[in-house]
């Protein structure tokens, strides 16, 4: 059975729980009031301890990130900054922090700056949310009227001036570098990643990029202590996470879980089951980017990286599309591929060039035009994508790719064996 | 044309610049700003982003034309931006397009010839647990149906096409 957990979205249905009155009401700023009682490196320890993973959607441990910005970088200054580009179709996590809790993020990102002597922050939000930067310019502000953010954080001798950053509508811009690259006025295009372990780089300077979840997580962690957070989840991914439902179930949504739990019942308990009682056919697990899952499979899921993983696709961004048995899966791939072509950044070729072609030959298929060879070719496409280019994008669009033709050949050689050159 | 910033966004410019480490940071939020004022980036707009930041008009340009929601056109007053993603394609964005298409008389990426309303078609708006969706300008608006989009586009309208 469920139990509802709530750990970032304890305030999600509070009225008016955005403003600072109401946040404060319930527990917002404990942490910074006695910030200076604890030290960096115990803020640092705490979540490394809790074995908090990265929300974003790749799952890195946020607390290693954090160890590569210790040092003195010959005195540069040190920046945070707040992946708020959610783009990931089926993502719409981060959203509900900014528009209902966003003095959470504002307080673990005070926790986070405080930690990693940084003392300027960024929120790098998508262009589209526009609503919702409003909400969170308007708690930024009143912030720094009650003396939260500024000069002085809550009376303490720290400063943190936190500023939002406008995007202007480039999925790719949510993988870090291309997000960096942006800030710096520049096209989003990711950069080569270094061999080893290093921070990231805003002007040359060292800086830490966090999901928004991420860091709303930090708050909790550093009040309640790292095994407060490790009794929920699994051993290899502690905590909870804000999985998100859309596609065809009952009442899709955002809905905090442990991660661990079985994908099914998430879909019962929290998405009221299959719309208009219908079967499920599939399931993409996190994500535009993530491999879809047969109903088989979906049956033995949990919401865990390692699950995932073991099933062949991957945890992503807990954004879960449910797909009931009316769905055509040639239209439902010609649908994302359609947007992995509009959203490659173009600079290397086999992502510009292979998704356009994917797209191109899934019209065709179609249009019924296609043949047998198009199969073929799309997994050749397919795997010229993977591993060779500069960012993972191609290489995710490239699983997204083997998995449906793989897993839904049938309904792929439906289109091409009644019409077409077959 | 000319192009001079409104003095509140040369002021709010000027405050900016102190948060960043380089005036080179100030190219989106100066775009944006453009934009604001114009409706769209005319050529002596980004031209004083270039001034502004140290890049190249040519450099500025380029970062314009890299990002979908910059127009280098001007765009009609409402400009409707239906979601085509999955999680809006599973649940009926197919029949709020056509129904859009019909009423306006317009195809996708075409303007009414009153410069009312610009159609136009975008990835996933981050709202995929209320599909569908579209986006009107900066108003995001959800669980369309064709009566719903009938009664905002009557609201629009008797608008007179004034925001
Ligand atoms: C193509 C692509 C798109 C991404 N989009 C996002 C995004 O919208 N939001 C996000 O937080 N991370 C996104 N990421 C992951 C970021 O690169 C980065 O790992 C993340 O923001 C780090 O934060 P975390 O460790 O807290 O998850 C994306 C990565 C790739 C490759
Ligand atoms: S893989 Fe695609 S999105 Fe990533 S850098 Fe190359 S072209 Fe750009
Ligand atoms: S798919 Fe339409 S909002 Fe996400």
């Amino acid at each position: 059975m469920i139990k509802d957990i709530r750990i970032v979205s304890r305030r999600f249905n509070l009225p008016q729980s955005h403003t600072l009155e109401v946040a404060r009401q319930h527990g917002a700023y404990r942490s910074i009031e006695t910030l200076t009682e604890r030290t960096p490196e115990g803020i640092i320890a705490a979540v490394e301890a809790s074995g908090l993973r990265g929300k974003g959607g790749g799952g890195a441990p946020t607390g290693a990130k954090w160890r590569l910005m210790e040092g003195e970088f010959d005195g540069r200054p040190k920046y945070v900054v707040v992946n708020a580009d959610e783009s990931e179709p089926g993502t719409f996590k981060d959203g509900h922090i900014l528009s209902k809790d966003p003095h959470l993020l504002i307080e673990g990102i005070l926790l986070t700056c405080y930690a990693l002597g940084a003392h300027d922050a960024y929120i790098y939000i998508r262009g589209e949310y526009y609503e919702r930067q409003q909400i969170l310019q308007h708690a930024i502000d009143e912030a720094y009227e009650a003396g939260i953010l500024g000069q002085s954080i809550m009376g303490h001798d720290y400063r943190v001036d936190l500023t939002v950053h406008r995007g202007a509508g480039a999925y790719i811009c949510g993988e870090k570098s291309a997000l960096l690259e942006s800030m710096e006025g520049k096209r989003g295009h990711p950069r080569l990643k270094p061999h080893q372990k290093e921070p990231e780089w805003y002007f040359g300077n060292p800086t830490l990029i966090n999901n928004v979840e991420t860091i709303a997580t930090v708050p909790f962690i550093v009040t309640e202590g790292a095994d407060a957070y490790r009794q929920y989840g699994t051993e290899r991914s502690p905590g909870t996470l804000l999985f998100a439902l859309s596609g065809h179930v009952n009442r899709p949504g955002v809905y905090e879980a442990p991660f661990g739990t079985s994908l099914m019942e998430y879909i019962e308990h929290y998405g009221g089951g299959i719309r208009n009682g219908g079967t499920l056919k599939a399931v993409i697990p996190g994500g535009a980017s993530t491999p879809v899952l047969t109903a088989d499979e979906a049956a033995q899921a949990r919401l865990d990286y390692e699950s995932m993983q073991g099933l062949g696709s991957a945890l992503g961004t807990g954004g879960m599309i449910v797909m009931d048995e009316s769905v055509d899966m040639v239209e439902a791939l010609k649908n994302l591929m359609a947007f992995y072509h509009h959203e490659s950044c173009g600079q290397c070729t086999p992502c510009r060039e292979g998704t356009g072609w994917v797209d191109a030959i899934l019209a065709r298929i179609l249009a019924r035009e296609g043949n047998r060879d198009d199969l073929k070719k799309l997994l050749d496409i397919s795997e010229t994508m993977n591993g060779k280019t500069v960012c993972v994008f191609a290489p995710a669009a490239s699983s997204v790719i083997d998995a449906m033709v793989q897993k839904f050949e049938t309904e792929f050689l439906r289109y091409l064996d009644t019409g077409g050159a077959a | 044309m000319s192009f001079t910033w409104t003095s509140a966004h040369r002021a709010e410019l000027d405050a900016l610049k102190e948060r960043y480490p380089s005036p080179k940071a100030l190219v989106l939020p100066a775009l944006w700003k453009v934009q604001e004022q114009e409706g769209f980036l005319s050529l002596e707009g980004i031209e004083a982003v270039a001034e502004l930041t140290g890049y190249s008009k040519a450099e500025v340009y380029g970062v314009a034309t890299f990002y979908t929601m910059f127009h280098l056109q001007p765009q009609g007053t409402y400009t409707l931006q239906v979601c085509k993603t999955l999680s809006c394609a599973l649940n009926g964005q197919g029949t709020i397009l056509d129904h859009l298409k019909e009423r306006l008389g317009i195809e996708v990426g075409e303007t009414t010839p009153d410069g009312q309303f610009t159609l136009t078609q975008v990835e996933c708006l981050g709202s995929c647990g209320t599909a569908p969706v579209m986006q009107v300008n900066d108003t995001l608006h959800e669980h369309l149906t064709p009566e719903s989009v009938d009664t905002l586009l009557d609201t629009l309208s008797d608008k007179g096409g004034s925001l």
